[in-house]
């Protein structure tokens, strides 16, 4: 005979010690994420006491350490971080959308499996080496295309940001491609579709909403990068005019200031100020993102 | 195979199967099966899961070629042109023969764009002119009453059975000659099945059917010729009261009462 009845309280207890110890590790990265924005919040308002929040986001002139009257204006940053990120989102996006496409309707698997992989490593170049390319191969390459005494500028940084949100785009763009019903390609192909018009009118369309998301995430991707942007758009202050300018992105000046700030004075306060607002914009961008995914994820179930 | 009994419809003969042998890589899916498909007739294909039904039906209008490693040998004539030649044109033949599939499968799209896809992708037409054609073909289906006031709405809200009645319309709307139904009631509700199989006997007016299916009572229901397939061979074809009351082989006679299958 089997005995239906619980052994002993152990096993009770092991199961719910697990389910705790799985709940705590979710609940921290709500914490951290929390946290983070806490501490965001708390460093930055010291900064209005003396900055009017108007000038903060309005003024174009960001000048602390001014002996006679220092400034606060983050819109040239913010105006040069949205021009670079778009500029690169305009290389990177029908890029990343047409190698996802290819991946998923016309490579053969072998041309896939060699394909794919070296998409993944290309998000795996550290960004300084990125950067390091951008100061070096392709900027006096821009200069001399350009007839420009230098090649630093936001088109530079465009493009080295392009190589990297293109693996994003890529493969997330890829795989809502591959998550689209075979019986819609199937369909397609029965009417008398070829493969370009089964791609252009229903895989595209019925993934539109992961490659809207794969946008997203490359664009947050794009914005809170530090590093290549440091290193190959030349860090002028000034408002940008053009891609072919110099410019200083949000993240940029923070690494640029950061460094040689006086603790706890008003720059101080404005450099959180700005990690503020790109960590509320690069969140906004992932939360619309993730709320595409979901919806899609639910629309072709 | 022996003992095989196999019939040379009486009409028309639209679609010719000669010697027909399909592999999936290694493995024989179909062999050598031969047989004449009758214009303005509806034929069945009956035969236990996994004897070639619906291969065969994908041989008809090439869909296999979407498997990398689907080989065929034989040939398939269709008004008296291998469709396995080297220059078939696919679009066109897949516009000469439909195919309404297992599982209805609408776009996510409207209904209208739906019924319109095939028209969209040919060529150019007026507004008007769509309309005329969505409206007819749904018509066809026996769908218009349910749907006319909601053309734009979502094809994917419909029911099942309305689902498969608009992919029968869609594959009307491009005004094919041959229809093929890869077992287009398996996934409806018998009322559902009832409305395809009375569509099905009218379509055959203008159109020549192949039907796969697993319900030997809709073979005899709706069709004039069946064909009894089993692990890739063509046991028997025939008329369908010829194969439904005096079958000829004993293998026959035993899937259709039930003992295997």
């Amino acid at each position: 005979m089997i005995s239906v009845k619980k052994k002993s309280i152990l096993g009770d207890l092991k199961e719910s010690l697990i389910q705790k110890a799985f709940q705590t590790s979710g609940l921290l990265a709500i914490l951290v994420l929390l946290g983070i924005f806490a501490l965001l919040l708390y460093t930055s308002v010291p900064a209005f006491k003396e900055i009017s929040l108007k000038e903060f986001l309005t003024s174009t002139r960001w000048d602390p350490t001014s002996p006679e009257r220092p400034e606060y204006g983050l819109l040239s940053m913010l105006a040069s971080t949205i021009m670079v990120t778009v500029g690169a989102l305009l290389i990177a996006f029908p890029l990343g959308v047409a190698v996802a496409a290819y991946l998923s309707d016309v490579a053969s698997p072998k041309v896939r499996e060699i394909v794919k992989p070296v998409v993944e490593l290309l998000a795996a170049i550290p960004s300084v080496v990125v950067g390091f390319i951008g100061l070096t191969l392709v900027s006096p390459l821009l200069a001399k295309i350009f007839k420009l005494s230098h090649g630093l500028t936001a088109l530079n940084g465009s493009l080295m940001l392009a190589i990297m949100a293109l693996p994003t785009i890529i493969s997330i763009s890829e795989d809502s491609l591959n998550a689209v019903p075979v019986s819609y390609v199937e369909a397609s192909l029965a009417l008398g579709a070829n493969r370009w018009q089964t791609l252009v009118r229903v895989k595209i369309p019925a993934a539109i909403s992961g490659i809207i998301a794969s946008l997203m995430l490359g664009m947050g991707r794009a914005i809170g990068e530090t590093m290549t942007v440091l290193m190959a758009t030349g860090n002028a202050r000034a408002f940008p005019h053009g891609l072919l300018q110099s410019v200083r992105t949000l993240t940029a000046n923070i690494a640029i200031e950061l460094g040689e700030v006086p603790y706890f004075t008003t720059h101080y306060y404005a450099l959180f100020g700005i990690g503020l607002v790109l960590f509320l914009m690069t969140f906004a961008i992932n939360l619309t993102a993730d709320l595409i995914l979901e919806k899609q994820k639910r629309k072709l179930k | 195979m022996e003992n095989s009994h196999i019939v040379i419809p009486e009409g028309k003969p639209k679609i010719q199967v000669e010697n027909l042998s399909l592999y999936y890589g290694p493995k024989l899916v179909l062999n050598k099966v031969s047989l004449i498909i009758p214009e303005n007739k509806v034929t069945a294909i009956i035969g236990p899961s996994g004897c070639g039904k619906s291969s065969f039906v994908r041989v008809l209008n090439r869909m296999n070629d979407l498997i990398p490693e689907a080989r065929i040998e034989g040939r398939v004539t269709m008004d008296g042109e291998n469709i396995y030649d080297r220059d078939v044109d696919l679009v066109a033949l897949r516009k000469k023969v439909g195919l309404v599939f297992q599982k209805p499968n609408p776009f996510p799209k409207s209904i209208f764009d739906n019924i319109a896809y095939g028209l969209r992708i040919g060529n150019h037409r007026s507004r008007a002119e769509l309309e005329k054609i969505v409206e007819k073909s749904l018509r066809q289906a026996a769908l218009w009453g349910e749907v006319k006031d909601r053309l734009h709405q979502n094809a994917l809200k419909l029911s099942g059975g309305q689902q498969q009645r608009l992919c029968i319309a869609r594959a009307l709307a491009v005004e094919p000659e041959i229809i093929l139904f890869d077992e287009p009631c398996s996934a409806i509700d018998p009322i559902a099945t009832a409305k395809v199989e009375e569509l099905i006997h009218q379509l055959k007016q203008d159109y020549t059917v192949v039907i796969v299916t697993h319900n030997m009572q809709q073979a005899a229901r709706v069709s004039d010729y069946t064909a009894f397939l089993w692990l890739g061979e063509l046991v028997e074809y025939d008329r369908t009261d010829k194969i439904f009351t005096n079958p000829a082989n004993k293998m026959t006679e035993d899937y259709i009462t039930g003992r295997f299958g």
